[in-house]
């Protein structure tokens, strides 16, 4: 142990603790901005400057390891005068229009300011003396320059959690900038949108494309049917926009809410995630029926899933060769918007024109996926408008909802029940789950040899997991299958699928079946999750996913009535050719640069 | 203080026989060639001044097979040619100062990270290094130098920055510590020294650190090679005694008008006429890694400052935030002073301003911007605010 001194008061921590983590031990707050939970140190902000007795210049708290005898001093003149220069000084290249700015009282700039720059500026302001630029190429998100204070979370993020590099730092002094290649615009280089960059900017340089307005616009048009689907990780998230601790489920409120605001059908995406792994498991056994009986050596496996707008557009950019591997299934927003336009505008005699099909989601990336031209399969754009679980926290705050008082209610009927199996998606590991579950008893007859359903080795935080299930008592039908072993693994954040990958590249890839998410934690941890995240929050959400699923009733995604239903009325059967029309779809190769 | 002249010396250009040193440094001990460096009490020859046998000796000091001696040869303080002196006439004195630098620390691989501008010195460098590996090889010595270019960042020059740029990555400093004899480059133990101090370990080497520690004073013993410029009649690369004052200096290079020095480039220090007398160049005083400017009554010291804060602005790699964003504040606060669209007090801001950049900055490079500013502007207000 390692025992130093910081504002007088002794404390001992391990080696390694930075001065930053000591100083938290003994509650003292020192300030910082650069710095990120899940992002390694950068040390370049300087906010966090202490003083350390008998050191020529004050010290990045953050990224100054702890060391024996050390006297710390965090709140001293020299510190107070350099902590107000320096935030006067982020503030001068920064687009001060915060009162009309989306991240405002949001903005962790802000708050400093508010603490430490109050009162009369120092600086000159440099914000217009550097061309700027505000990139809105993305259906995703708006990068605006104007607003960055170079604390490079986003190129760290983009780097270390994602392997993708969309956006890094280019020039150097007065012209450095965070850039994307050869300054493309974002929607021109490889960039997934997954928004995880948004999760971590302090400022409003990197914010979520909004459709608030689009949505209110379809709301008071009286001529539209306006159907909103809320995808399995909103639920457990959506409180933390609106007063609650991470980790409160909120679903039956977040319904009410949502029929108060006047969408006029309320359903759940989690219907169609669990038509997902109606789909998705007859695809995989099917293509293990391929290998293994009709021994077709060019059936691609490992077998991917395809859920993850943010890896699909990965794998096309980064792994065009593996496209075949990928589910054909789509995403469950898009199988529910080409349901919503189709059969649901059937069921309930409306004009598939009127509809308006909105989608709450925990994900940048759907937005670009909402706007792949591939996503039309009923005639017109399956998915209108995608909202982030944010903003979906600002529509209830502008309809002026007390939300904590709401008396829960039930998702619509037709297209709203669900299973937990579909709940869980919102979690990594979460569709692999819900697949075993559904895959094991149709091939087998029986349920997945787990307590309670509950399939342990898949879930949890590990950056890639694996587990092997073996397959034993075979219907008839399957009886190719008895005593294989299916191997699956999962990932999630897409450094943690570049590894999968490279193993797959290099033909060492052991598994039939393969989870991915972009985001870290899977959905849960998604781009358009409230703000903060860190793992502890992603922990906290994920237990809640798991609490919802163990209090539903129907925990397996083939005993979902509704699933049923489409199938005996409108589908057929799993993997049909109107499945196929409305459900499948395929990938396009992208540049790599 | 003992007053002393202005002695021009000749260390690092003296023809030596390299076979015959390196042999003497390849039979004495590691230590022995630490000890004799301690004693000679030579600095780092780069403009920060760290004593070379304790970075030496800290870096022999780690248990690490892989460990690299880099010759830091981004020369890229204005007003500082020595480097490229050095390199052009005795670089198999840079090269052997390398292999007893690796033979001390227990290093088999060197690295020369050369300035881009002056890649026109690399095909004569080569040819150099091949008859150095032949004749390291020949004696016993297990040790290769590679090149690598820098790109034109000044911030290269900065060690850890340099590391960075070998490794291909953003020439941007890292946070300290780790220091560099414990991670360096390749997150290796290194010893980063500048290209006069190795060929001055040598020379040390050979002589022997007695003879040598009798150059100079107590805090700067030995002899340096300054680069003189500005406004003088005899611009060029010039080896003298440290302890001479600026007086004795200017005396010798002055022409006569002189009103200031620039010393240590534009990260030193100006040193006006009336404290010419009392000003020592050399660590009691005001350390340079080798830049000399003179400037005379002709010379507009607020275009002085307003071109080393255009450098710095330019130069900075931008990486934290009072750097970044202070040297562009410096660089607009003195032209608004100028143009009067700003009170002159606002010069007190800067001032305080470039105190904080002193001790907030990440790197030496945020950390020297306000030495320049503060000698000029409190030196020189008046041609900053008319």
């Amino acid at each position: 142990m390692i025992s130093l001194s910081i504002n007088n008061e002794r404390v001992s921590v391990q080696p390694g603790t930075t001065v930053l983590d000591a100083a938290r031990k003994l509650n003292i707050n020192i300030p910082t901005l650069c710095n990120h939970p899940d992002l390694c140190v950068a040390g370049n902000c300087r906010v966090c400057v202490v003083e350390q007795t008998g050191a020529r210049t004050l010290i990045a708290a953050c990224a100054m390891p702890a060391a024996e005898g050390m006297d710390i001093h965090t709140n001293t003149l020299k510190v107070r005068n350099a902590r107000r220069h320096i935030v006067e000084l982020l503030l001068s290249e920064h687009r001060s229009d915060c009162t009309k700015c989306y991240k405002n009282q949001k903005c962790e700039l802000q708050a400093l300011a508010n603490e430490f720059a109050f009162g009369d500026t120092i600086f000159l302001d440099l914000v217009e003396d550097h061309p700027y630029t505000i990139d809105r190429s993305s259906p995703s998100f708006i990068k605006d320059d104007s607003k960055c204070i170079h604390c490079q979370r986003c190129v760290r993020t983009c780097f270390e959690l994602q392997h993708i590099s969309a956006i890094a730092v280019a020039n150097k002094g007065m012209h450095q900038k965070i850039s994307s290649f050869h300054d493309r615009p974002m929607s021109h280089v490889v960039c997934t949108n997954c928004g995880q960059c948004i999760n971590r900017c302090p400022t409003g340089a990197l914010v979520e494309k909004t459709y608030i307005d689009h949505v209110w616009d379809a709301i008071y048009d009286k001529d539209k049917h306006v159907i909103v689907q809320t995808a399995p990780a909103v639920r457990v998230a959506l409180g933390e926009d609106l007063g609650y601790d991470p980790g409160e489920r909120v679903t039956g409120k977040m319904v009410t809410a949502l029929r108060q605001l006047g969408f006029d059908s309320i359903l759940d995406t989690d219907f169609t995630a669990d038509l997902t792994i109606m789909e998705e498991g007859t695809e995989l056994l099917t293509r293990l029926k391929k290998a293994l009986v009709d021994g077709d050596k060019k059936t691609a496996f490992p077998m991917f899933t395809s859920c993850s707008p943010g890896w699909i557009k990965f794998i096309e950019h980064k792994y065009p060769e593996f496209l075949h591997n990928l589910s054909t299934c789509k995403s469950p927003q898009q199988m529910f918007g080409a349901l919503a336009k189709t059969f649901f505008a059937q069921k309930m005699k409306l004009d598939p024109s009127g509809i308006v099909s909105v989608s709450i989601m925990p994900c940048t990336a759907k937005k670009y996926e909402a706007d792949r031209p591939e996503m039309r399969a009923s005639g017109y754009k399956d998915v209108d408008y995608v909202l982030t679980t944010r903003e979906l926290a600002i529509m209830i705050k502008q309809a002026g909802i007390d939300f904590r008082n709401l008396e829960p209610a039930h998702y619509d009927s037709i297209m709203g029940d669900s299973t937990g199996a579909g709940v869980i998606f919102g979690a990594t590991g979460g569709v692999m789950e819900a697949a075993l579950r559904t895959a094991y008893e149709l091939v087998t007859g029986r349920e997945v040899p787990f307590p309670n359903l509950n399939i342990t080795p898949v879930r949890g935080m590990e950056g890639v997991k694996e587990a092997t299930i073996k397959i034993e008592g075979c219907t008839k039908d399957w009886k190719f299958l008895e005593g294989a072993e299916l191997k699956v693994a999962i990932a999630h954040g897409l450094a943690n699928a570049n590894k999968i990958m490279k193993q797959v590249r290099n033909g060492k890839s052991p598994y039939h079946f393969v989870e991915i998410m972009a985001c870290p934690g899977g959905c849960l941890g998604g781009g358009g999750q409230p703000i903060p995240t860190s793992m502890e929050i992603r922990k906290k959400r994920m237990k809640a996913v798991y609490s919802e699923d163990e209090h539903m009733v129907l925990r397996k995604s083939h005993e979902n009535p509704d699933v049923i239903a489409i199938y005996k009325e409108f589908l057929g059967k799993p993997n049909s050719h109107v499945a196929h029309e409305l459900l499948h779809t395929h990938y396009v190769e992208r540049e790599s640069y | 203080m003992e007053k002393r002249g202005l002695y021009k010396v000749d260390l690092i250009f003296e023809k030596v026989d390299p076979k015959e040193v390196l042999t003497q440094a390849y039979n004495m001990k590691s230590e022995q060639i630490i000890q004799q460096v301690l004693d000679s009490g030579l600095k780092g020859r780069g403009g920060a001044g760290f004593p070379t046998g304790l970075k030496w000796k800290y870096t022999a000091a780690v248990k690490e097979p892989e460990k690299y001696v880099v010759c830091n040869a981004d020369e890229g303080e204005p007003g500082t040619f020595k480097d490229r002196e050095i390199l052009d006439k005795v670089a198999y004195k840079v090269y052997g100062g390398m292999a007893i630098a690796g033979k001390a620390i227990g290093a088999k691989h060197g690295i020369v990270y050369l300035r881009s501008e002056y890649r026109f010195l690399l095909p004569q460098l080569m040819k150099e290094l091949e008859s150095f590996h032949k004749l390291v090889k020949g004696i016993g010595y297990d040790f290769r130098i590679n090149y690598c270019l820098g790109s034109g960042a000044y911030i290269c020059g900065e060690e850890s920055a340099l590391f960075e740029s070998v490794e291909g990555g953003r020439g941007e400093p890292r946070n300290k510590p780790p220091y560099p004899t414990t991670s360096g480059v390749f997150g290796k133990p290194t010893s980063i020294n500048n290209v006069e101090t190795l060929v001055t370990a040598m020379m040390i080497i050979k002589h022997g650190p007695e003879s040598y520690s009798q150059l100079g004073t107590k805090d700067s013993r030995g002899s340096k090679v300054f680069s003189i410029s500005g406004d003088t009649p005899i611009p060029g690369i010039f080896e003298l005694e440290l302890g001479m004052s600026v007086q004795e200096f200017v005396d010798e290079f002055g022409d006569g008008d002189t009103k200031a020095v620039q010393v240590g480039g534009a990260s030193g220090f100006c040193v006006p006429r009336k404290r010419f007398q009392y000003t020592v160049i050399g660590f009691e005083g005001v350390p340079t890694g080798g830049s000399m400017k003179l400037f005379n009554s002709s010379r507009s010291m607020y275009n002085v400052l307003h071109n080393y804060l255009d450098f710095f602005a330019e130069e900075s790699c931008g990486q934290c935030t009072p750097c970044r964003v202070g040297c562009q504040q410096l660089l607009k606060g003195v032209e608004k002073v100028k143009k009067g669209e700003v009170k002159a007090t606002y010069l007190n801001e800067l001032l305080k301003l470039a105190d904080t950049m002193k001790v907030a900055s990440k790197c030496g490079l945020g950390q020297s911007v306000g030495n320049a500013f503060r000698t000029i502007v409190e030196n020189f207000r008046e041609e900053i605010i008319y």
